[in-house]
């Protein structure tokens, strides 16, 4: 009735890549935040295909935890971007290092 | 029999434990009354144990009673037991009675020492340590005793340890007697790895049905003799330590620092005598390693006559009696060695009586004389002293080997053993008691005939002395040796040298008695009289018989006799003065310079090598390893400290490593 | 696998909707990452989004795939246009010297290899031991928002409240984070929006729309005033 779940899988993994890739290889930071949410979206993907794939609905409970908690991740790491970044125009990733050791 | 014989353990057990808790509160005298009690009441225990002993049949005496099982490890099971037989009671009554006295004597003896109530738990532990050695029913038990008293004696040697010079003999009586423990060690490796088992029942053989089985029996194969061999002479190595012996005799004489009751106790009666008891123990042994039973005899006439030459030469007091005790010893160690046991016991138990006696008289003097200890200050204290001068004349009567009191019976005794080894050894022996008598004769005109040397004497610089050796005070005191070091007030009496107060003098009574009356104990001569033999042959089948006739062993005796009477007379005639420095040569005022050889080496290449361990490789490796972590972490830690590089896509991107690295397990996991 | 046994049509058309919903993700997420303007990266998002959604429908998870739309292309990603608006984000990232250019060949490995190890896990699944949870199961008789939300308010009852706490939190936070001594706190959506949507069941912060929030910064007292954001993601 439907693709087998694996394709799904196989999807999930290389959207998961190039979310990992390009937040490596972005420098503005809010490129950064939302390859984060590449990543997230693709780990959705892959709870969704198990849910599905077990016939378990624990894996869409996790996507409904997952959902609220990328959301409250992003509403503070938005607040924690425009506190870093308000005074700056044109300010990336690498001018935040005064965490070096 | 059964039930006495843990009371001889567990009073001085008692005591100690007593002394140890209450004893600051007990004070004096309570806590040394205390201490006596202990001893005496464990000497009433062993009477009790050796009547009921006696009770038995000859070829029945002996029991092995086990209190709790100690190491039960894989093969080895060492338990805590006490093995009741003659020997072992031989010992425990002697040692017992001999320390009942002196705790008696200490109490009079160390009144007025800040460390009264520490001096008894001392002297009930080592007490304790003795009965445990010499009743202990295998090896390892006895060991523990053995190191007991080890102790014991750094601790009293080292009473006063504000003295460095007691500190140091402490230190020097530890070690050395440490260096013989490694053979008592190494001997009871051997002895597990050849019989696997510890226990005297097990390794010597005992007494089944009146007959002797194992070891005791004799039989000839039941052990090599070249492992019979290595571990008694392991055994006599540890031997040689405790019963300071060539070459690791050096100790004794330092331990004179200590207290005189403990120069008494430890280092003339029942310390020193461990090493004679162990050999005994293991005479089965001893019966299969011939080798080792000349040694023994070798080293005892060695050291018999090594000490008595240098006694003759010894201007202190106590030291002349320290190196009479290594002469008495090397006596003993000549009857283990000629395989005549029950002379060599006999022997330890009239030593003990007289030496004892002579120290405690030796302490009385030294009370007397404010703490000097040297004879050559001394003369003519008979007159003031009579009581202490009649017990200690007794005392060296005795050890003079004249008829009749204790010393001749029982030097003779060992005499005809080693007459029947070798003619040459007997020879060096009867000439040994002929210096024996020279220089206790000597000391006893030097310190009591004779001008009163003591009048002219120069005071003891710490307090003010009259001439006498007294202050203005006037109280009467016991005695203490080094009191004037310690810094207390120096005793003050009367005006003159006096006999000391009863709990002192009663000892020496005692003792005395027991020196005049102690040959009793065994008169091999006269046949009927060998109590003692009597009573150790059944625990003794492998003993050499003395098959001396009658008239070579009257021969022996007065030939003896005269050596020992020509000697007696030779040095009461000559030190009626004290001048005679012809007779003192250096070499034997230096004990022959081997002390002095020791030091060298220990100051010199063992020094040097300590030096080497210390700074090289304590400081430089040791050290420098650990440092060198730390050093090393340090440098890891600046290195990785790389890694914070402060970028927010480095940290991303180790994310990313750290993900693939994860993932990577994972993957290959699964073909595992 | 059984699902073969359906008609060609069926499987035909299954096929179609992978097909679509992996094109839109993927050139979704090709140009957020690869896109110069912020924007048009935002905007991949979205497309991205949607293509998830439609995998979800796909495989039956129809609630989550509406959440999804609204959440994410709703709320987040217009929150992240309101910031790349805000601060004013140039159109270009300029090539400065530094982290840069080293960091893309590394990244592309470390993303080709993490893909290529996911790939082979995917195709052993040995991870699937068939063990169930305890939340029971997807096929049977229910909507699924029906199971979904028995799961969640039996088994998951204390994630959920946690969950709520925690945007409680970030609310305060963000707040916290934005206040600057008197600087004014960043405009919030209008107030239609705010107004839309009320939170069936939710927990009583009042909702007043106005975003002059808080007291004082550094306390973690309940705010009278809840962004829209979070009363968008509580739907």
């Amino acid at each position: 009735m439907s693709v087998p779940g694996p394709w799904y899988l196989v999807l999930a993994a290389v959207l998961f890549g190039i979310g990992a890739t390009g937040l490596v290889a972005r420098r503005n930071i809010l490129v950064m935040y939302m390859c984060i949410e590449l990543m997230l979206n693709a780990v959705n993907l892959t709870f969704v295909t198990f849910a599905r794939m077990l016939n378990d609905i624990g894996g869409q409970d996790a996507v409904f935890f997952i959902l609220v908690v990328a959301a409250a991740e992003v509403v503070v790491g938005l607040g924690i971007i425009v506190a870093i970044y308000r005074r700056r125009a044109g300010a990336t990733a690498d001018d935040v290092n005064s965490l070096k050791g | 029999m059964v039930n006495a014989a843990y009371v001889i353990v567990a009073l001085p057990l008692l005591g100690f434990a007593i002394n140890l808790v209450l004893g600051r509160r007990l004070g004096e005298p309570l806590a040394g009354w205390v201490g006596t009690a202990a001893a005496g009441g464990s000497f009433v225990a062993a009477l009790i144990t050796w009547v009921a002993m006696l009770g038995k049949p000859a070829t029945e005496r002996v029991a092995d009673l086990s209190i709790l099982s100690w190491i039960p490890v894989a093969g080895l099971h060492a338990g805590m037991g006490l093995w009741v037989d003659p020997l072992s009671l031989t010992m425990v009554l002697f040692v017992t009675g001999v320390s009942t006295v002196i705790h008696l004597y200490s109490i009079g003896y160390m009144h007025r020492d800040p460390g009264f109530a520490r001096f008894f738990v001392y002297l009930n532990l080592f007490l304790f340590s003795m009965v445990v050695l010499v009743l202990a029913d295998n090896f390892l038990f006895s060991f523990l005793g053995w190191e007991g008293v080890g102790f014991c004696s750094y601790g009293l040697v080292g009473f006063w340890f504000q003295r460095e010079v007691a500190a140091v003999a402490a230190k020097k009586a530890f070690v050395t007697n440490r260096v013989g423990d490694v053979g008592f060690l190494i001997a009871i490796f051997f002895i597990f790895d050849h019989f696997g088992s510890l226990n005297y029942s097990t390794v010597l053989g005992t007494l089944v049905g009146g007959h002797p089985t194992g070891l005791m029996a004799g039989a000839p194969g039941a052990i090599a003799g070249s492992t019979a061999t290595a571990i008694t002479m392991l055994l006599f190595l540890g031997a040689i330590g405790k019963s300071a012996q060539i070459p690791l005799y050096i100790w004794l004489v330092d331990a004179m620092e200590g207290p005189t009751p403990i120069s008494a106790l430890i280092h003339a009666a029942t310390m020193v005598t461990a090493g004679v008891y162990l050999m005994s123990r293991v005479a089965p042994l001893l019966h299969y390693a011939h080798a080792t039973s000349w040694v023994i005899v070798s080293f005892g006439t060695g050291s018999a006559f090594l000490a008595a030459t240098i006694a003759c030469a010894q201007d202190d007091i106590k030291k002349t009696l320290a190196y009479s005790t290594i002469s008495q010893l090397g006596y003993m160690f000549m009857a283990i060695g000629s395989g005549d046991y029950a002379a060599g016991l006999f022997h330890m138990m009239t030593h003990a009586f007289f030496k004892a006696l002579l120290f405690l008289g030796a302490g009385a003097v030294i009370h007397a004389m404010a703490d000097r200890q040297d004879m050559k200050q001394m003369g003519g204290l008979a007159r003031y002293m009579p009581l202490t001068a009649i017990t200690f004349g007794c005392g060296w009567l005795a050890i003079s080997g004249i008829v009749p009191f204790a010393g001749f019976w029982s030097k003779d005794a060992v005499l005809e053993g080693v007459w029947q080894m070798n003619k040459v050894l007997w020879g060096i022996g009867a000439f040994t008691a002929g210096l024996t008598a020279y220089y206790m004769s000597r000391q006893v005109a030097l310190v009591f005939t004779g001008q009163a040397r003591w009048r002219e004497a120069r005071p003891v610089p710490l307090e003010a002395h009259d001439a006498g050796g007294h202050d203005a005070g006037g109280n009467e005191a016991g005695g203490h040796d080094g009191a004037s070091q310690r810094g207390l007030p120096a005793p003050a009496h009367g005006g003159e040298p006096h006999d000391a107060t009863w709990t002192m003098s009663l000892p020496l009574v005692i003792l005395a008695i027991a020196s005049v009356l102690g040959g009793g104990i065994d008169f091999t001569a006269f046949g009927h009289f060998d109590f003692l033999t009597r009573f150790l042959s059944p625990i003794f089948p492998t003993a050499t018989t003395i098959t001396v006739s009658t008239a070579t062993k009257w021969t022996l005796s007065l030939v003896t006799l005269a050596i020992c009477l020509v000697g007696l007379t030779l040095g009461l005639r000559t030190w009626r003065t004290a001048e005679h420095p012809q007779l003192e040569p250096t070499f034997l005022r230096r004990a022959w310079f081997i002390d002095d050889t020791v030091a060298a080496t220990v100051n010199g290449p063992l020094r040097a090598g300590a030096a080497v361990l210390a700074f090289v490789v304590d400081r430089g490796i040791v050290d420098g390893a650990v440092n060198g972590i730390a050093g090393l972490l340090e440098a890891s830690g600046r290195v990785a400290r790389r890694l914070q590089t402060g970028y927010l896509r480095t940290y991303a991107i180790g994310i990313g490593v750290g993900l693939v690295v994860v993932l990577a397990y994972l993957t290959f996991r699964v073909g595992s | 696998m059984s699902l073969f046994a359906a008609t060609g049509l069926a499987v035909a058309s299954a096929w179609a909707v992978y097909g679509v919903g992996a094109a839109l993700i993927l050139a979704g997420a090709l140009g957020v990452v690869l896109l110069h303007n912020p924007v048009h990266c935002a905007l991949s998002l979205v497309t991205t989004i949607f293509g998830i959604a439609l995998l979800f429908i796909d495989q039956g998870a129809y609630f989550l795939a509406a959440v999804q739309v609204i959440v994410y292309a709703g709320a987040i990603v217009i929150l992240f246009l309101f910031v790349i608006m805000l601060l004013g984000v140039d159109k270009r990232e300029a090539r400065v010297a530094g982290q840069a250019s080293s960091m893309v060949p590394l990244a592309v490995t470390v993303g080709l290899v993490a893909v290529i190890e996911l790939l082979v896990l995917v195709r052993v699944h040995y991870w699937a031991t068939g063990a169930k949870t305890t939340t029971g199961s997807l096929s049977g008789a229910g909507a699924d928002v029906q199971k979904l939300g028995q799961s969640i308010f039996t088994s998951y009852l204390l994630p959920f409240e946690m969950t709520s706490a925690l945007l409680v939190i970030a609310v305060v936070a963000a707040v916290t984070l934005v206040r600057r001594g008197g600087a004014p706190p960043p405009q919030a959506p209008p107030r239609k929006a705010a107004a839309a949507l009320r939170p069936p069941a939710r927990a009583p912060e009042a909702p007043s729309g106005a975003t002059t929030a808080a007291r004082q910064p550094a306390s973690a007292g309940r705010p009278a005033a809840a962004s829209s954001t979070r009363q968008e993601q509580a739907g």
